[in-house]
């Protein structure tokens, strides 16, 4: 397309009309160059790489649907009679921001389908993002060279709570306002400075008549914007330094295997995107969220109860319910640890853990290597261990933020829930961690066994001269490939004390910690076979198939091309696995 | 203290360009071809189905259209399974959803059946960049620095850094009127009391709807057993200062109930109660939930927020949960005219604590 230019006569004419565009493009802005190298451009698939795009999709229709709330919302803490069309609340005081919320609810046409396409994006969003980053820590791609957008990334999390925290205020009604409450007392534990910062943030005493309008500019304006500039950093990191890859056929260190951009990658993204949106508006269409004309107009002292926060606030309010009551008082002044440890110094200490985690690993393992292979977890038992603990940590907050659900559906004591629960917060991480790790060595030594072996195929045969065996089965090309992936981490030797000089080693102290951490992290990994050791297994297993095959000679089996698909063989594309093979082997 | 080469404890990669190749030489991806790479018909089929969902994309469109047009948005009608619902909001949704799902899902039908689905290869590059270009760098920026004397001339050096330093100063000076503190005024102060005071009627809080003034509360009114959500006579009103109004209503609310005065073990202060109806604040100590959760039997009253419970026959002590401080109780009398007023102002702070607050 490059070379189009007016004259190329006989052309389809879309063609012509697309080559005409690019040449005037190019001439201002040299943009073919890019498209030359970026339009070829490889992504290896799985479906969990679809989860970051979810996340940046559902973002779009938050933007989109946002910017068109903004048009009907009005952010004002002025109280109005409301008059509109929702019979329940006519002729009652509420703030202007509550009245244009049931405005854009009940009187203009697709405004709620709008609102709750806005509430129920944001959830999906949030989510995407949380699952995501799970997706990225236990696959291990965060490690070098993405260091960098692991941090991009824990920022983006941050903003998207606070995204959805400064949103779901906005409406004014009885639970958001309870909500903004919590809020208050939680900056008032902040010891020191935290009464002044509530004064502050509110504009004087609790609930002032500035918060709504505050926290708009910083939902529509401050927090989007920060989200959007990071997302592109994000994206433009990625795209700079190739999508990591499970381990595949063909798949190494220092290759990408997939479908390019053009055309298969961006239709089947562009059209995820449609489906994600729409799926949003079908939801929206379908279910209810956020019904704040149930809750009422917001007053300081009135409160519903058996309400539930969004679900990513949940487990901030669980962590709150479980803390014990414990405040001191130290020369007159106040420290409410049973506010500030569960709202403050727990996420503090969980976000910076999050952003630091690269790190710590690397330094740990002494591994500065790059990784563009992911990790399968059971490889990496004590990270996916750390992993499983987090998750088992922050879903017992959650629960705890339903304890009264709890106990009202299950008919128990809270007092009995709420003492389960702190126990399980405290021992349940640990053992999750355990279960993990041995897990995930029993799948190692599993796969070492399929590597050694073959597959066990459940058959017993007889063989001539009478001797029983089990048929193994050779793994297909894919397994194989995938098992004897597992990557070589090997243990930090231990340090000498002294060198033979009798010199002391500086560092033998730190040294030898680390060769400790480094032994927990990798000391009980299940060593996989040598390349002689798994070819000679399969070879075995081959043979026992051999043997068996004439048994059941009928069965179908699934017939294997190989492909040598004709399409992509112009210059500039990138070269099929096949024509790799015939270049490595004419090297040989 | 040397700098170690973390890199060299591992083996390295193999340098890019020279792949590794793992125990599997790079071979033919196994590709299976799909029905409409062989049979032309299934080739035509997927494109019929491809464009089919494209139409029925423009179609859900013109319906849309047609919805917004003529389903008034107060209609509710009952769907089986949804319940009561807005018709407007399902059509809407319905079509508008529907008309985007299917342009995704023609797409997607698209790219799946009719384009190559062909797995290609391609080479990472090292992302340190080339000696030389670092080499290049290095010199630019050191002639940068020598042209420039940032090295030669410390003084200037130092200014800028000063000069660099400060000025985002004002920008942090700017926000301390977020609060726009009256003359006087300090936090602390204004947290530790309310408009209670010694004569102040306690009037039922009939909700937030209405401006409307009622007389007071009479004891008789309230039943043993019985609790009443209240509020200083003086607030002002919700229509006329919204800010005095949420703030009192946000400090200065009260419950009171009433028990048989033997059953009260303990108050926060003697004869604080009136023949056993006894004022506390409704403003929960943990973090500062209203609460009109009360249980008259066990006289506990539980934060709907997150649990805590108090018992407000033994001076409203903290019995579970993660508040740390009891109930403040307001000290009541009866008035000339035979309603409940305050004795005095709360004795302490109500609400959440503060690090001023002792
Ligand atoms: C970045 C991610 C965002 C998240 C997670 C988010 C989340 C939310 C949530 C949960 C609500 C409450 C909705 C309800 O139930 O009424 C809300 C309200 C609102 N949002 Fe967003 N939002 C985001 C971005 C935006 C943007 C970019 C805009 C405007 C350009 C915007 C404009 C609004 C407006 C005007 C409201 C109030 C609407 C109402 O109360 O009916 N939001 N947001
Ligand atoms: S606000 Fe009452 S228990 Fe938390």
């Amino acid at each position: 397309m490059s070379t189009a230019t007016p004259a190329n006569t006989g052309a389809h004419p879309v063609e012509k009309v697309g080559g005409q565009t690019a040449t005037f493009v190019d001439q201002r802005l040299g943009s073919n160059k890019f498209l030359s190298r970026n339009l070829s451009k490889v992504f290896p698939e799985h479906w969990s790489f679809m989860l970051g795009e979810i996340a940046l999709y559902s973002f779009i229709v938050v933007l989109l649907t946002g910017t068109y709330l903004t048009l009907f919302y009005k952010p004002s803490m002025a109280e109005v009679i409301y008059e509109g069309s929702y019979v329940p609340l006519q002729g009652i005081y509420m703030s202007e921001a509550y009245a244009s919320t049931l405005n854009i609810s009940f009187d203009i046409r697709g405004g709620l389908l709008i609102r709750q396409m806005h509430h129920w994006a944001a959830l999906i969003f949030v989510a995407a993002v949380a699952v995501h980053m799970f997706r990225v820590f236990f696959t291990g791609a965060f490690r070098k060279p993405r260091e960098f957008n692991w941090l991009v990334g824990v920022a983006l999390t941050t903003l998207a709570l606070a995204a959805g925290f400064t949103g779901y205020s906005l409406p004014d009604d009885l639970l958001s306002g309870t909500g903004l409450q919590i809020i208050r007392g939680i900056l008032q534990s902040i010891p020191i400075v935290g009464t002044w910062i509530a004064f502050f943030v509110f504009g004087g005493e609790y609930p002032g008549g500035d918060i709504i309008s505050r926290l708009y500019s910083a939902h529509i304006l401050l927090v989007p914007g920060l989200i959007l500039a990071l997302v592109t950093v994000h994206l433009i990191m990625v795209w700079t330094q190739k999508h990591t890859q499970f381990p595949g056929p063909g798949r190494t260190n220092n290759n990408v295997v997939g479908y390019p951009l053009l055309p298969i990658y961006m239709a089947k993204a562009g059209g995820f995107f449609f489906i994600v949106f729409g799926i949003i508006a079908l939801l929206s269409g379908l279910v209810n969220i956020n019904p704040v004309w149930i809750f009422g107009p917001y007053t300081p002292d009135q409160v519903t109860a058996g309400t539930q926060p969004d679900w990513y606030i949940g487990w901030l309010d669980g962590a709150l319910r479980l803390m014990p009551n414990i405040e001191t008082v130290i020369l007159g002044f106040t420290i409410s640890w049973n506010v500030f440890i569960p709202a403050v110094v727990i996420p503090g200490i969980l976000f910076t853990g999050l952003a630091l985690y690269p790190f710590l690993e690397a330094w740990a393992t002494g591994d500065k290597r790059e990784h563009n292979l992911l990790d399968r977890p059971r490889n990496a038992p004590v990270r996916t261990g750390i992993g499983v603990m987090a998750i088992v940590f922050y879903g017992i907050l959650w629960l705890a933020g339903g304890n009264d659900l709890m106990a009202t559906t299950f008919n128990m004591s809270i007092n009995a829930i709420s003492w389960t629960l702190r126990i399980l917060l405290i021992v349940g991480p640990p053992i999750a961690f355990i279960i993990t790790k041995r897990t995930c060595l029993a799948l190692q030594r599993r796969d070492r066994e399929k590597l050694l072996h073959g597959y066990e195929s459940g058959r017993v045969l007889r063989l001539p001269h009478g001797e029983f065996i089990e048929v193994h089965q050779p793994l297909n090309e894919k397994e194989l490939a995938v098992i004897s992936s597992k990557p070589d981490y090997p243990v930090l030797p231990a340090p000498q004390k002294a060198d033979i000089d009798g010199v002391r080693n500086p560092n033998y102290r730190k040294d030898m910690l680390r060769h400790k951490i480094s032994a927990f992290f990798y000391g009980d990994n299940i060593p996989k076979p040598s390349a002689a050791e798994i070819e000679a297994g399969q070879h075995h297993a081959e043979e026992q198939a051999e043997i068996e095959a004439p048994l059941h000679e009928y069965e179908d089996r699934d017939v294997i091309y190989n492909a040598h698909g004709g399409v992509l063989h112009h210059p500039g594309m990138p070269k099929t696995n096949a024509e790799q093979v015939a270049e490595q082997e004419t090297r040989a | 203290m040397s700098k170690r080469d973390d890199a060299s404890i591992l083996p390295a990669n193999p340098p890019h360009g020279e792949p590794k190749l793992g125990y599997l030489p790079v071979a033919d991806i196994p590709h299976k071809p799909r029905v409409t790479d062989t049979d032309p018909k299934a080739a035509r089929r997927a494109e019929r189905q491809v464009a089919s969902m494209f139409i029925l994309s423009m179609l859900l469109v013109v319906l849309f259209v047609v919805a917004f047009v003529s389903i008034d948005v107060s209609t509710v009608i009952y769907v089986p399974v949804l319940g009561e619902v807005g018709a407007s909001n399902l059509a809407l949704g319905l079509t508008f959803g529907g008309a985007i799902f299917f342009i995704g899902a023609g797409a997607i039908q698209w790219a799946k059946k009719l384009m190559p689905d062909v797995e290609v290869v391609q080479e990472r590059h090292d992302m340190t960049s080339p000696k030389d270009a670092t080499e290049e760098a290095a010199a630019t920026y050191e002639r940068g620095k020598e042209e420039s004397g940032f090295a030669r001339y410390p003084i200037i050096r130092r200014t800028l850094i000063g000069a660099l330093a400060l000025f985002p100063i004002p920008l942090v000076i700017m926000l301390r009127d977020l609060w726009q503190t009256p003359p006087g005024a300090n936090p602390v102060e204004i947290l530790s009391t309310t408009t209670w005071r010694d004569g102040e009627r306690i009037v039922p809080d009939i909700g937030h709807s209405t401006g409307e003034n009622v007389a007071g509360i009479r004891p008789e009114e309230i039943p043993v057993g019985g609790l009443v959500s209240a509020l200083p006579m003086s607030i002002k009103d919700l229509k006329d200062d919204p800010v005095a109004n949420m703030r009192d209503r946000g400090k200065s609310a009260i419950i009171l109930v009433r028990m048989d005065p033997e059953e009260i073990r303990s108050q926060q202060g003697e004869g604080w109660d009136y023949q056993g109806i006894l004022a506390y604040s409704k403003i929960c100590t943990h973090v500062g939930c209203p609460i009109a959760l009360y249980e008259h039997r066990t006289h506990h009253l539980l934060c709907p927020c997150h649990q805590s419970t108090f018992d407000l026959a033994d001076s409203g002590d903290v019995i579970f949960g993660p508040a740390a401080r009891r109930m403040p109780q307001l000290p009541i009398r009866l008035d000339e005219e035979g309603f409940l007023v305050a004795a005095s102002d709360f004795q302490q702070p109500v609400g959440p604590s503060f690090w001023e607050r002792g």
